[in-house]
Parts: C-alpha cells; structure tokens; sequence
C-alpha cells in the first residue's frame, strides 16, 4: 500500500484549496468517484490476504470518511461565500415609496350611526326601519297632525303624485313614521331606534334637503319622563364622551309627544368655535317626549295602558360637533379630499367595550 | 313674538329682572331666541359735569376737562366744541366699549395729557349719526334734571330690553303679551294684573247692517261690530309709536295701530273699516265666489277662489275674513266715522287660505292657530275704549252676528300622572295651584280622578298628558330626576337584524377594498333618471328644491359618476367610490332596493417606479360586485353570470349575476355614451348589487355550528388540459363541464389561459384549465388518474363541442 498518511494530506489540501464549488467537485471526484484514488486503491484489496486486506479496508474506509466530512465541510463555506456574493448583488435602495395601495374611508354618518346604535344596544335598543316614499298617514297623521294643522308646515314637505287610491305621498320629513309601523307591527314592551334618511324642502347654510335622523322608541307601561331623561343623558354623555356633559330638558310641542322637550347640551361659543361640555353655554341638539296617547291608538296600542317615549335626533349635527366637521353641505359633495380627512378606517367598528370612535 | 320688559309689566306686576325672565321663558316652553337689552350696551355711561375746561397746552383744538361722573374727579382730554365748564355731559370711564365705533377705551396721554375716558356724542353711543358735538343739555334735556352718576340709558329710552321668543304652534294664548304674562305669574316671576273693565256704553244703534251668511257659520261664528262715528285719526301718540316701533312694527295711524296692539297685546286681532266707504252700508260675511278680486292693504291684488272667506259689501269683498283687509275700505287720515271689527275665523280654513294665497300676516297668525272665543266682545270693548280716549268721537251699540261658539270642555285628570308618566312627584295642592294660576278650574271628582276646566284660551289642552305638561313646565323640567332605563337582561342583545349587519359588512368590506364611502342625493334629474330605466310617475317630485333634484334616483351609480367627474374637475381623476343605500323602483313601501353600488374611475393610481397603473375594468368590477356578494351571504358558488346588463353598461363588457330568475348583481365598464351624456370622462367600470334580494340563510338549526371538516390524507394531484371551442362558448361552460365529469374526485376547476390564434381557426379559441384531484379513500393509481381525464375530456366534447387541444 501507498503512504495513505501522505495520500490522506494530498487529498485533503485539494479540497481544501478548491476555491468554489466546481473545483471542490473536481478534488472530490479526483478522490472519491469511481475512477477516484481512493477508489483505485478499493479495487487493489481483492488482490490481498484476509488479515490484510481487512486491515488495508479500515485505514482506507477512514481516509475515505476523512476526504467525505473535509468535502462536506468546505461546501458549506464554500456555498456561504457564493450566496453572501449574490445577495450583495441583490440590494436594492429602500428608500424608494412602496407600491400604491388606495385604502377607503367609512363616511362619517355611516360611522356615526354605527356609533349610535352601538350605545343604544347596550341600554336594549334594537333598530328598525323604514321606507324614504311613505304615505301621509303614516308620516302625519297617525303622528297626530290633523290635516291642515300649522304643525305640518313646521317641515317643509317634498310631495309626490297621489297614490292610486288617493292617498298623499311624500318624502318622510323625519324618522318618526317608523315609530308607526313599528307600533302597528309589533306588540309592547318596544324598545327601537330606527336611523335614516329624512327630507325636507330646505337648501341654505345649515340646512340640506336630504339629512339623516335617528328615531328612538320606547313603550311599555311604566317608563316615564324620568327614564327618558336618564336616557338621553347617558346617551350624551356616551357619544361625546364628556363623564359630565350636562342636558338642559326645556318644555315644547310636537304633536306627536306630550309633555314635549328640546334638549340642549352644555357648550361653550368662545371664540366662534363650539365646544362641547360643561362650559355654561348650551346648544339644541333633540326634541322628545311622551308619545302621545293619540297616536298609540292610532297603531291600535291602549294608551289607557302603556305609554312611552320617543326621541329624533339629527345625524349630521352631533357628528359635526364630535368631529370638527365644519360645514354640512359638505357631507354630500363626495370630495375624495373630505372623505380621506373626516372618513375613518373600515376595521374602526364602533363598539362599546372596545371604544367608540375616538 | 316680540315684546317689550315694559310692555310686559303692563300686565305682569313683577321685580323680576331681565335674564331672570328671559330664563324663565325658556323654562316655560317659551324659547327666547333673543334678548336684546339697549341699557346693557349704555351701563358704563353716566351722567357727568364738567367741573372745568380749560385749553390744551399743546393743541388749539382739544380741552383738558375736569370731570365729575359721581365717584371722584377724573380729567378727559376733549375735542368737542361745546365742551366746556359747567356742562352736563355722558362720560365713559376708561374701560368701556364705545357702541358707536367699536372702541374699547384706554387710559392714555393726548400731547403729553392723561386722559382717563370720554364724553361721548350720539354717535359714538351709536343712537345716531350727530357728531358735530358732545351730548349736553341742549340735545339732551333730561341731563338737567338727572343726578350725576345716574346711569344714561334710561334718560335716552334705552332701557327697554326687548325679548323674541318662539312660540309653538299649540300656543296661541302666546301670540299676546298677556298671555305670556299670564304663563310668567304661573311660574312665579310676579302677578297677574286685572284687565281694566271696560265696557262702553252705546250711544246709538249701529246704522250698519250685518250678517253671516248661512253657510259660513262655521268659518266664521262669531263677529262684533261697532261704529265709532266723529273720530279724528292722525299719528299716534309716542307711547303707542314707541310700543310697536320697538318690537318691529311700523305706526301707521292711531287707528290701525289699535288694532296692531291689540293683536300683540291679547292675540286679539281686530280690522277697522272706514264706514263712509262701506258701500251700501251693510256688511256680509260669506264665501268667496271664484275669481273675486281683493285689492289688499298690502297694495297687492288677489284672486279669490272657493273655500275663502270674506267680508263683503254691496261691491264685492273688502277684507279677506282673519288674514288681510281691503284697501277701498280702509281707513285714513279723513277718515270721522270708523267700523271696528271683533269676529272668529275657523283656523284650518284661515290656515289653507293664507297658504293659497301666499299671505303672511299677524292676523293669520294668530286666526290659524286660534283667537280666545270667549274674548271677542271683551276686545271690541277694550279697543272702542282705546278709540274713544285717543281719537274722540262717540260709540254705537255693538251688533253680533252669529254667537260665541261652545268652548267650555272639561278633561279628566289624575294627579298621580305627574308622577307615573312625568317621573316627578309634585304635592297635589302644588299642582292644583300651577293649574289654577293658569286660569284651569279645578273641580271635585270621584276619588284620585278630578275634572278640571279649560280656560277658553287653550284649545291646545285635550287630555291628562296636556296637564301633566302644564303641570311639568311650571314646576320646571329640571325637577325631573333622570331615571336609568330598566335594563333587559344583564348582557345587552344584538340591536341589529340580518339586514342591517349585512350592510355595515358590506360597507366596511368595499372600505377594505379601497373604495371611499359617499353619501349621495336620493334624487337626481329627471333626464339622467331615465337613462337609468326611471319610468315611474310615481317618482317625480311634485316640488323639487332645483330641477336636478326632481327625480328618486332609479340607481346610484349616476349619481357616482357625477361624484367622480366633480372630483375629476378638481383634479383627482383617479376615483374609487361607494354608496349603499336606497334605489327606488316605486313609491310603495317595497319599491325601495337596498342597493351596494361602487365606480372605479380613472388612471387607478399614481405613476409609480415599479409598477404602471392600470385603468379598471369589468374584471375590477366583477371582483367589487363579489366581494359584496360574499359579503352579503350569497351563495356565490350557485350564481350564474350572463352578459345581459341594462344598457348603460358596455353591452359587450357587463353582465349580471343571477340566481335563476332573479338578478342580484349587475357589473362592468359603463357604457360610454351614457359617460358623456352625464360629462364624465371614462373608461370607469361600476357594480351594483341589490342587498335586499340575496337571499337570507334561514337561521340554522345549528346555530352557529360549522358542518363537520374532513381532510382528506392523501395528496392532491394536478393535471392541465387544453380545450378548443367555439369562441361563443363561455369559458364558465367548460369549466363547469370539467368539473361535472366527477364530482367526487375533482375539487377544483381553474382557467389559467385563453387564447386565440389563427392556428385554431376561425372563430375558435384554445381555453387552458388546471384540474385538482383529490382521492378520497386511497392515493390514485395513474389508471384511475387517467380514467376521471377521459371522462372530463368526455364531458366538454359533449357539453361544449370542444376537442383537447393537439
């Protein structure tokens, strides 16, 4: 047999100089493939005694395994170096903006609704609804406005054609005419609030012919002007999340209720900007009341034994007011520079144990 | 309404100051919407004397004043040229706010004097232009008699806070300032004056004649008249000018501003006509007859119609009965003898007519909402009085046609409603009190149920609820403790139904989308209605606010489309929009579709280093649309698409989503002719789903269980074919064909190319599809692999012609 000692140090230090992996295949198959040195020298243990060659197989399986681990090692320096090469040729310059992405807005009424609802559906409101086209019976009269009572003009009414049996159409002038289908539909205990939109003939400043109201409607047979108080404070003081938001209940009529209330919430004008919370001043923000006895018979409710309360509020002004949004033509002009500023992010789902909207 | 602090204390005997009543009105019920209080503006100004004036060192124009304005001397540097010693003057210290100019005052030195306020002329009191020189004695006389130190204002007549309060419609004992008074002592702010008695005793027989005609007696049931003959009218003396000038009104004659008080003071309406002019002497009330003419007082001509009432006489009509007289009977300065008018006028006839006509006046006002019937002879009393003592003459006999109508009615009345539905407790002698000083009788009853009477001023009280009010309002609404609701169980239920979450799912999905929400008109015009297939009659508004908004929209893309060309104008061409909300097929009550639509408009982004945007198309669209319909619930895998949209769409790049018979999405490029009908520059692709026809899962019987999953162990195996067909074959008909070939085995069908060439041939197209095999109880052997591909092949030769591509 050969030297394997000098054999074992020639093989090793080839792979060892194999500066990339095609020279490192190359010292590999110059030991181990099949016309390899190690190989060769396999084939020559047939030619020997069994005590030799059982001795020769060890000392060359050994330089073998030597020659294999020293190959294997330095393929994994070698593959190192080769891929730190190609990712240095990778890098590119980060500072340039990512690809567009357009992400959308919720519009603010949409979130103030959701935002509504949410703390109405903790004090056991569920809402209900309504169409936009009603019939005059459902948005006056049964509301108890008598024909030609100067009630009705208090709203400036879009009309439509009559209906084929003469009934007057028109456009819902505020949210209540679901409080009538809702009475007329379901028995008490009633406990619905009903967002949505309203119409009337007004076009200026302050107002739009089209606006959102939510509608609140409570009956059974013992809530009083109490609760509705308690009510409306905690839904106040929820919404704008001022603790001690004050309410200001002054009487006033609409046919519909009796007692009748404004409310107006605690606000300061300094400066010309409103401010809401305890700052002496107020602002209107609702009318409520007691539903009147009239109008539960008129949904065919015995009004010598339940009564209730109901409440409309507009959508626009308390969002303007929470918000700082600060004219409300601009809700409908659908200016993408508005949505993107008042808009909010669709994963914000107002919700009272994760928080409103803030 | 407008009244006067001192118009009010002719009826309400009180100490109270101005806030302290303007709060109590809207406290009452009666919003003050404002108060405006001329002394509050004047309080820093006083009566001053100038001790001495002496000239300035340093100027020739100006004087160094000593000044006493009551609490020690003060030295005022003055330009006026009537300031001099021992004048009375107004002084303002420094500190105050000059009305007049808008200053606030400041201590300074004028060449090198210190000056320390100002005596000020009318004009920078802002009661005038006059500037020539400071307030004195000679233009203001009172300045000698008043003490220094006195305050100014009520020297100038400034002292009289006017409040202008809202008066609801229910309200109309509030139209007059007694009536507020009267709400006022209720609450405690002072007393009630009597009216003066003042009833005056004929001295002849009213020479005039007059009647009602038979059928409008109930328009008008009652009307007292009485001719004061020798009166002489002229301008009214100061009090009543100042009176009514104060509250907006302008005088006229005495006679006419009578009436004007009258009005104002008890809600009490009253008309004079000159009865020299009153032709054939004799009066008529009765229905209008079609087409009468009314030359009116406001110089304007109206035609009258059925239905109206008038005062006529033997020419015609000469006063339009509770809302305006006529011009030819009217009264002036010649006139002596005077026809003075007290009647009633139905208000829901009064109320039509003046909304016919287009006439707003005092009169109606107050007619439409309802005049006391139980005043009407009281008023003519009081007014003939009022016309006797300012401008002479003597009085008729009063002659009534018709009669006080019925208005005496009781209601029941449980004292513990105040609590049981007004949630406060108020003594029973507490309430009686507040009712009884409303002028309500409270009468014995049976038990806890009394009967109380309702004063003839209040045809607004019909029911207990209305007592509870009067009882509430008075005691202050602020009594009422706030009551927390009774909880209904102690985890709050979901408020919102099946329709409302699918909506705020949709939205926020569309948002997730990149879509920004809008809030758009429900009514668009008429054209662009019909564009969009609004054939409905029913729908057109009777009296739109602008003709662009006459129409309930039929869809909302238009109105999208509108939205993305206004932006486009501003500059933001690339637009991604939303809205759901209603659409409107008729005006019954299920002719509103909930309705989710979306636009993509424009370049669909910025230039970018990496990436060039791209323009949407009807495949953007077609995602939008699915994504809802996911959103919403629909069972998407069941929906056929055919390529039948309205034809505001591409018709060749739009199509529906329907199940069977029912379309419940429509989506694609819009047809571009419609774009520029409506001024929009396009391409834009848009999507409309209907919410309201997706149909709902009935509630599972599992709740809110998931069917059981079953994995499967063994590995998928994937094979591509190639099917050539008909280029009309649908490209979904082979893929369902495909995957009809064994529903077990094939979990999934995609198409990964489409290709026309020239090498198919004519009308023929090469549609690529990879089919995933899933084995269910064993790994596949290549025999059975190549079994199910047989079939598949099998299958789209036989569902759609087409062969295996060579």
């Amino acid at each position: 047999m050969e030297d394997l000692a000098a054999l074992r140090d020639e093989l090793i230090g080839a792979v060892e100089a194999a500066g990339d992996l095609p020279a490192l295949d190359q010292a590999r198959v110059a030991a181990l493939g099949r016309k390899g040195r190690i190989t060769d020298l396999m084939k020559t243990l047939g030619t020997l005694d069994a005590e030799a060659r059982r001795r020769a197989g060890q000392e060359l399986n050994a330089l073998k395994d030597a020659v294999a681990a020293a190959v294997e090692q330095r393929q994994v320096v070698l593959a190192g170096r080769d891929l730190d090469r190609r990712l240095a040729a990778e890098r590119v310059d980060l500072t340039l903006p990512v690809r567009p992405e357009r992400p959308g807005r919720i519009h603010p009424i949409s979130q103030t609704i959701d935002e509504m609802v949410a703390i109405f559906a903790e004090m056991g409101f569920a809402v209900a609804e309504g169409p936009d086209v009603e019939d005059d019976w459902h948005n006056f009269e049964a509301l108890n406005f008598p024909p030609g009572h100067p009630a009705r003009e208090m709203q400036d009414t879009f009309y439509l054609p009559d209906r084929a049996d003469g009934a007057r159409m028109v456009l819902r002038t505020h949210t209540s005419p679901v409080q009538i289908r809702t009475m007329v539909s379901q028995k008490p205990p009633i406990r619905i609030v009903a967002p949505g939109r309203t119409y009337r003939s007004d076009y200026d400043m302050t107002h739009t012919p089209m606006f959102h109201q939510i509608e609140g409607l409570v009956v059974d047979e013992t809530t009083h002007m109490g609760h509705l108080k308690g009510c409306l404070v905690e839904f106040a003081r929820a919404f704008f999340q001022v603790d001690d938001l004050p309410l200001r209940f002054r009487p006033s009529f609409f046919p519909f209720t009796e007692p009748s209330a404004e409310v107006d919430i605690g606000c300061s004008r300094a400066g010309g900007e409103i401010k809401i919370g305890n700052h002496g001043d107020w602002l209107e923000i609702l009318g409520c009341g007691m539903v009147h006895p009239n109008v539960l018979e008129a949904c065919g409710i015995d009004s010598t034994r339940y009564q209730g309360f109901a409440f409309g509020m507009g959508i626009e002004r308390p969002a303007m007011l929470k918000y700082g949004i600060p004219d409300l033509r601009t809700f409908f002009e659908s200016d993408l520079r508005w949505l993107k500023h008042y808009g909010f992010v669709p994963l914000d789902i107002p919700n009272v144990a994760f928080g409103l909207t803030s | 309404m407008k009244f006067t602090a001192s118009w009010l204390r002719e009826h309400l005997d009180t100490q109270a100051a101005v806030p302290a009543i303007a709060e109590a009105l809207t406290a009452l019920g009666l919003e003050v919407e404002d108060v405006a209080d001329p002394a509050a503006a004047l309080a820093p100004f006083r009566v001053a004397r100038v001790i001495e004036a002496t000239p300035h060192p340093n100027a020739d124009r100006l004087r160094v004043c000593r000044v006493d304005a009551g609490d020690g001397e003060v030295q005022v540097v003055c330009g006026a040229p009537n300031a001099r010693t021992g004048m009375k003057g107004v002084f303002a210290p420094a500190g105050s706010h000059i009305p007049g100019t808008g200053i606030d005052l400041k201590a300074s030195a004028i060449r090198g004097v210190d000056s320390n306020g100002m005596l000020v002329s009318e004009r920078e009191l802002g009661l005038s232009d006059e500037h020539d020189g400071i307030i004195d004695e000679a233009s203001l006389p009172a300045l000698a008699e008043a003490p220094i130190g006195a305050p100014v204002a009520p020297l100038l007549g400034q002292d009289d806070a006017v409040f202008d309060v809202a008066i609801t419609p229910d309200r109309p004992d509030c139209t007059g300032v007694r009536g507020i008074a009267r709400d006022l002592a209720a609450a405690g702010l002072g007393r009630l004056k009597p009216l003066p008695e003042t009833p005056v005793a004929g001295d002849f027989d009213c020479p005039i004649g007059l009647a009602i005609a038979e059928d409008t007696r109930d328009a008008c049931p009652l009307f007292v008249g009485r001719l004061i003959r020798g009166v002489q009218n002229g301008p009214s003396p100061d009090w009543l000018q100042r009176r009514l000038t104060a509250v907006g009104l302008r005088p006229i004659s005495v006679l006419v501003d009578i009436t004007n008080l009258f009005t104002l003071d008890r809600a009490r309406p009253l008309h004079v006509f000159d009865a020299a002019r009153i032709g054939g002497g004799a009066l008529t009330v009765r229905m209008a007859r079609n087409g009468e003419t009314l030359a009116a007082l406001n110089d304007r001509s109206y035609t009258l119609a059925e239905g109206m009432t008038v005062i006529a006489d033997a020419d015609g009509a000469q006063s339009l009965g509770g809302i305006i007289g006529g011009e030819p009977t009217s009264v002036d300065e010649t006139t002596t003898d005077v026809f003075l008018e007290a009647a009633l006028f139905d208000p829901a006839r009064t109320a039509a007519t003046g909304r016919r006509l287009g006439i707003l006046s005092d009169a109606r006002y107050r007619f439409e909402r309802g005049v006391d019937p139980d005043a009407v002879l009281a008023g003519a009393e009081a007014a003939t009085r009022l016309i006797l003592d300012l401008c002479g003459g003597s009085a008729s006999r009063p002659v009534i046609a018709g009669a006080v109508p019925d208005w005496q009615r009781s209601v029941a009345w449980r004292p513990a409603r105040t609590a049981t539905l007004g949630g406060v407790d108020v003594p029973r002698d507490r309430q009686v009190a507040i009712l009884q000083a409303l002028g309500f009788t409270v009468e014995a009853g049976d038990g806890d149920r009394l009967s109380v009477a309702v004063p003839s001023w209040r045809p607004d009280i019909a029911g207990e609820a209305d007592l509870v009010e009067e009882v509430l309002r008075v005691e202050g609404y602020d009594a009422i403790p706030a009551t927390p609701l009774e909880r209904m169980g102690t985890v709050s239920r979901p408020a919102v139904g099946p329709t409302q979450r699918t909506e705020r799912r949709v939205r926020r999905t569309l948002a997730a989308r990149g879509l920004d929400e809008a809030v758009t008109w429900s009514f668009l015009a008429a054209e662009t209605a019909a564009r969009f297939g609004q054939a409905e009659p029913g729908l057109t508004l009777v009296n739109p606010i602008a003709s662009d908004l006459g129409v309930m929209r039929p869809a909302i893309l238009p109105n999208l489309i509108d939205a993305a060309r206004r932006n486009a104008a501003r500059g933001l061409a690339d637009v991604g929009l939303f809205e759901v909300g209603p659409a409107y097929r008729h005006a019954g009550a299920d002719g509103q579709d909930t309705v989710a639509a979306g636009l993509r408009a424009g370049p669909g982004g910025p230039r970018h280093w990496d990436r060039a945007p791209r323009p949407a198309d009807a495949f953007d669209a077609k995602a939008d649309a699915l994504a809802v319909l996911t959103a919403a619930g629909a069972p998407v895998a069941n929906l056929q698409v055919t390529q039948d949209a309205p034809d505001w769409f591409h018709p060749g790049r739009s199509a529906v989503f329907r199940l069977g018979a029912t379309v419940l999405a429509r989506f694609g490029e819009l047809h571009p002719a419609v774009l520029s009908a409506l001024d929009a520059a396009g391409p834009m692709a848009g999507f409309e789903v209907f919410l309201n026809r997706v149909p709902q899962p009935k509630a599972a019987k599992a709740g809110a269980r998931r069917p059981v999953l079953t994995l499967s162990p063994f590995q998928p195996v994937d094979r591509d074919f190639a099917f050539v067909v008909d280029e009309a074959v649908s490209a979904d008909a082979v893929v369902r064909a495909a995957r009809a070939a064994d529903k077990r085995l094939i979990a999934d069908v995609a198409v990964f190319d489409v290709f026309l060439g020239a090498a198919l041939g004519e009308g023929r197209k090469s549609v690529a599809l990879a089919v995933t095999l899933q084995p269910v109880d064993a790994t596949l052997t290549e025999a059975e692999i190549d079994a199910v591909a047989q079939r598949i092949v099998a299958n789209v030769a036989k569902q759609t012609g087409g062969t295996l591509r060579g």
